[in-house]
């Protein structure tokens, strides 16, 4: 294999060799596009850090609390307050972020809109990391839409530098606006680290800018709002000529008529597989410098737009009346690659079309919950009941799999509780309607979904699954963990107290681990007549370790291969060949995998010929 | 340009240590000078899932992944992932397996036939070399080094001197995670250069 090992320098510039330089730079870093966003916070003097953790956004929040990177820094309960926290920091006069996974966005569309109207004194930053290919979500929604539906101006970074220049650029863009930037990540840039030049010396810390009570300016009822809205329009103008100026926006010459116009992750794509095409890149991408565009597209013969998703550029240069190439290769759906672009390059170039392989002919190893995951036996008395269950987002949602298949809907976070009423609502027929979510989930966007089903009735019990930590997203703290992301102790939320506070009647905290119990409980409730919440409580095993008390065993001569304990889903329980003769004409026992059992119990208390045990 | 450009793929069980690695190699790359992508996913495929990272070196890296084929090398940390994504790397390219199965969990409660003939068809991976790395971690002192011990082997067909990665590993881990580290990246230098005489 040849190297490419040459002066450290000529690397470095080659690496940089486009794009702007927007800072004079001295250190190097290798850093995700996360973290160089969290780099930008720090070298931005920023205030107030908000988000609430999502894949794939979380590291934002990481590292800036990792670095200390702004005076205040929190995991919020949700996104909306996420951002309604940066709304006020940034109103105040002090810059503020705020960060979250595209679907987080919609939750906080609601402040967004309006303080697109009622504008900034302190720069204010929203990331929205989008998750092209669905890694880790529930759609695969576009946010760029909703810079236009916004009027708010969009930087699309296509690798970290990028990530931390355009960070300290949307504050600087933001305050002159005086409008909210999006800064718009994917999974991919997210999660891509690369070499990221940085300053030796941080800019100085600012104080907070003056600040006015102008209540014409701020509270956003018709009468004032209507005079918003006109200056809205009037400042996205100014944004478009911001844009047309923006370095961020700039040509590479090349050869032939074919020339691509991309954003983001595409970029780099694009450079990959065209790379001695001519080439638009667009940084600052609403308002589209359409004119930057008209102008490059002069003596091309072909236009090719290259992003991801949605044909957010392509529709606007179109609407610009610029000629844009109709591909016939498919690019709107799941995460661009290489190979899709090679499929489009054999369709542009009649070059050779890409041949992927042979899928292998090996097991699948789908996400399993872990063994001895406290979630695991609630799906297991749940499934045992029958029970009709709406589920949420979290770790939990691997219940759906089977063999615990014990989901029947998720759609979004905190939808559990009323689409279980509306289903008990609409008469469904089933007896046993349950709602499960997870504790960060619950006070999400829970705690309004059960008390609408205080309120307004309807025969739901409500099961949180209580792990005390945000799990999924790689255990942050919430407001049950009695910890702040500052590292200062808080008040553990009780979810029980909200409960009762909102008036449900029936409510029952239990052992995650004690099955008797549980099942007990859940049929009462299941079959009671009023509203029920089940806290059923047990701490994340990834971080617990050892819930129980001692690792299991099984005894292979009591063992009747039953496949009880397999129903639980546990990686730990394995298939073990028989050393005696075959039970039931089966040759093979259940037995127990030590280095991945936690000694939750669960396998003992199902199996009907107690084959399981404690191993000394 | 794209020529220069070395491409790693590094594919395991979510727990293994594969990001590590995929950090290693990307921080030692960066040392030297080179122009460096590391892509890798989180989130659903951290629960016992399959994993994969991938690292770009060269004068200039754009594409941040790597399709099928377009890999020069493939560390499997696990021989059924090796199996799952031979399909990366290049007909002239090299497959480093760790020599350890861990069984699917849809195989272990008897949902999903194994693979079958796993041995040979690891046998047949192209370029294919077998590092046992449990024992050598073992041997370095710790069973959760088997990850730095693959590194070490890795590290054998890669340009990077040896103080490029140890910087890496020093930079990366808690002190008191050095010396260990630092062996078993030896050992398992060692045992690749042995294997490739």
């Amino acid at each position: 294999m040849r190297s490419a090992r040459s002066e450290s320098k000529t690397c470095a510039e080659v690496a940089r060799g486009e794009g702007m330089k927007y800072f004079a730079r001295a250190m190097k870093k290798l850093l995700s596009a996360n973290e160089a966003v969290a780099h930008g916070v720090l070298h931005s003097s920023v205030r107030v850090a908000a988000a609430y953790p999502g894949t794939p956004s979380t590291e934002i929040l990481e590292t800036v609390a990792k670095l200390r990177a702004a005076a205040s820094f929190e995991w919020s309960v949700n996104e909306k307050v996420a951002f309604e926290v940066a709304c006020g920091a940034a109103m105040a006069g002090g810059r503020a972020i705020a960060a979250m996974k595209q679907v987080g966005l919609n939750v906080a569309m609601d402040p967004l809109m309006t303080i697109a109207y009622v504008g900034v004194t302190g720069g204010l930053v929203l990331v929205s990391a989008d998750d092209p290919g669905m890694h880790s979500s529930q759609n695969e929604q576009d946010n760029r839409v909703l810079a236009r539906f916004a009027r708010c101006p969009t930087f699309e970074p296509a690798d970290s530098q990028e990530a931390y220049d355009m960070t300290r650029a949307a504050f600087d863009l933001s305050e002159k606006f005086r409008v909210p930037v999006i800064l718009r990540l994917t999974t991919r840039t997210s999660h891509t680290s690369g070499v990221v030049e940085l300053p030796d010396e941080p800019p100085p810390a600012r104080d907070l800018l003056p600040y006015v009570k102008d209540a014409r300016a701020r509270v956003s009822v018709p009468a004032n709002a209507k005079l918003m809205r006109e200056a809205a329009e009037r400042r996205t103008a100014a944004l478009a000529a911001e844009s047309e100026a923006s370095a961020f926006n700039f040509a590479l010459d090349g050869v032939g008529g074919t020339a691509f116009v991309a954003s983001g992750v595409a970029w780099q794509y694009v450079r990959e597989v065209f790379p001695r095409c001519p080439a638009f890149k667009v940084g600052f991408s609403w308002p589209l410098p359409v004119e930057k565009l008209r102008a490059f597209a002069k003596g091309k013969t072909r236009l090719v737009v290259v992003e991801e998703n949605d044909p957010v550029i392509a529709d606007g240069m179109r609407a610009a009346g610029i000629d844009v190439y109709r591909e016939q290769t498919p690019l709107r759906t799941g995460e661009l690659n290489p190979a899709r672009l090679r499929a489009l390059s054999a369709e542009l170039f009649a070059t050779p079309a890409p041949v992927a392989a042979a899928p292998a002919a090996v097991p699948p190893r789908p996400p399993v919950l872990c063994a001895g995951c406290s979630h695991r036996g609630v799906f297991h008395v749940l499934r045992k009941l029958g029970a009709t269950v709406c589920g949420d987002i979290g770790c939990y949602t691997l219940g759906a799999a089977p063999p615990l298949s014990a989901l029947d809907t998720t759609i979004c976070m905190g939808a559990s509780i009323g689409n279980a009423m509306g289903m008990r609502k609409a008469g469904l027929g089933s007896k046993r309607i349950a709602a499960v979510l997870g504790d960060s989930t619950f006070f999400h966007s829970g705690m309004t979904g059960l008390l609408d089903l205080a309120y307004n009735g309807g025969k739901v019990t409500v099961v949180v699954l209580d792990n005390r930590i945000t799990a999924m997203t790689g255990h942050q703290d919430n407001p049950g963990t009695g910890r702040t992301l500052m590292g200062e102790p808080a008040k553990e939320a009780d979810i029980a107290g909200i409960a009762r506070a909102v008036g449900i009647g029936k409510v029952f905290e239990v052992d995650a681990y004690d099955l008797k119990e549980m099942e007990a409980l859940l049929k009462d409730c299941l079959d009671g007549d009023e509203p029920a919440v089940v806290v059923a409580k047990g701490p994340c095993v990834v971080n617990a370790k050892l819930v129980g008390k001692s690792v299991r065993k099984t005894d292979e001569t009591k063992c009747v291969s039953c496949g009880a304990c397999f129903r639980l889903g546990c990686p730990a329980i394995v298939r073990k060949a028989r050393a005696g003769e075959p039970v039931n004409g089966r040759d093979w026992a259940a037995g127990v995998d030590a280095s991945l059992c936690s000694g939750c119990t669960l396998c003992e208390q199902v199996c009907p010929k107690k084959a399981f045990s404690a191993a000394e | 340009m794209e020529k220069t450009n070395v491409n790693i793929s590094l594919v395991g069980v979510g727990g293994q240590g594969i990001l590590l690695v995929s950090h290693l190699v990307a921080a030692a790359a960066m040392r030297e000078g080179f122009d460096v992508k590391k892509s890798e996913v989180h989130g659903m495929s951290q629960r016992g899932g399959s994993v994969t990272s991938q690292v770009r070196f060269g004068e200039k890296v754009f594409s941040p992944i790597l399709c099928d084929g377009e890999s020069d090398i493939l560390v499997a940390f696990e021989r059924t992932e090796a199996l799952r994504h031979a399909g990366l790397v290049k007909p002239t390219g090299r497959v480093l397996v760790n020599d350890m199965d861990i069984v699917p969990v849809g195989v272990s409660m008897g949902s999903v036939p194994p693979a079958e003939n796993l041995d040979a068809r690891v046998a047949a991976l192209p370029g294919v070399m077998r590092i046992a790395a449990l024992p050598l971690a073992l041997e370095a002192g710790n069973a959760r080094c088997a990850n730095v011990v693959l590194a070490g082997a890795l590290a054998s067909w890669l340009p990077m001197a040896r103080e490029s990665w140890e910087e890496a590993i020093r930079a990366r881990l808690p002190e008191k995670l050095h010396a260990v580290n630092l062996k078993a990246f030896d050992l398992g230098f060692a045992a690749a250069s042995g294997e490739a005489k």
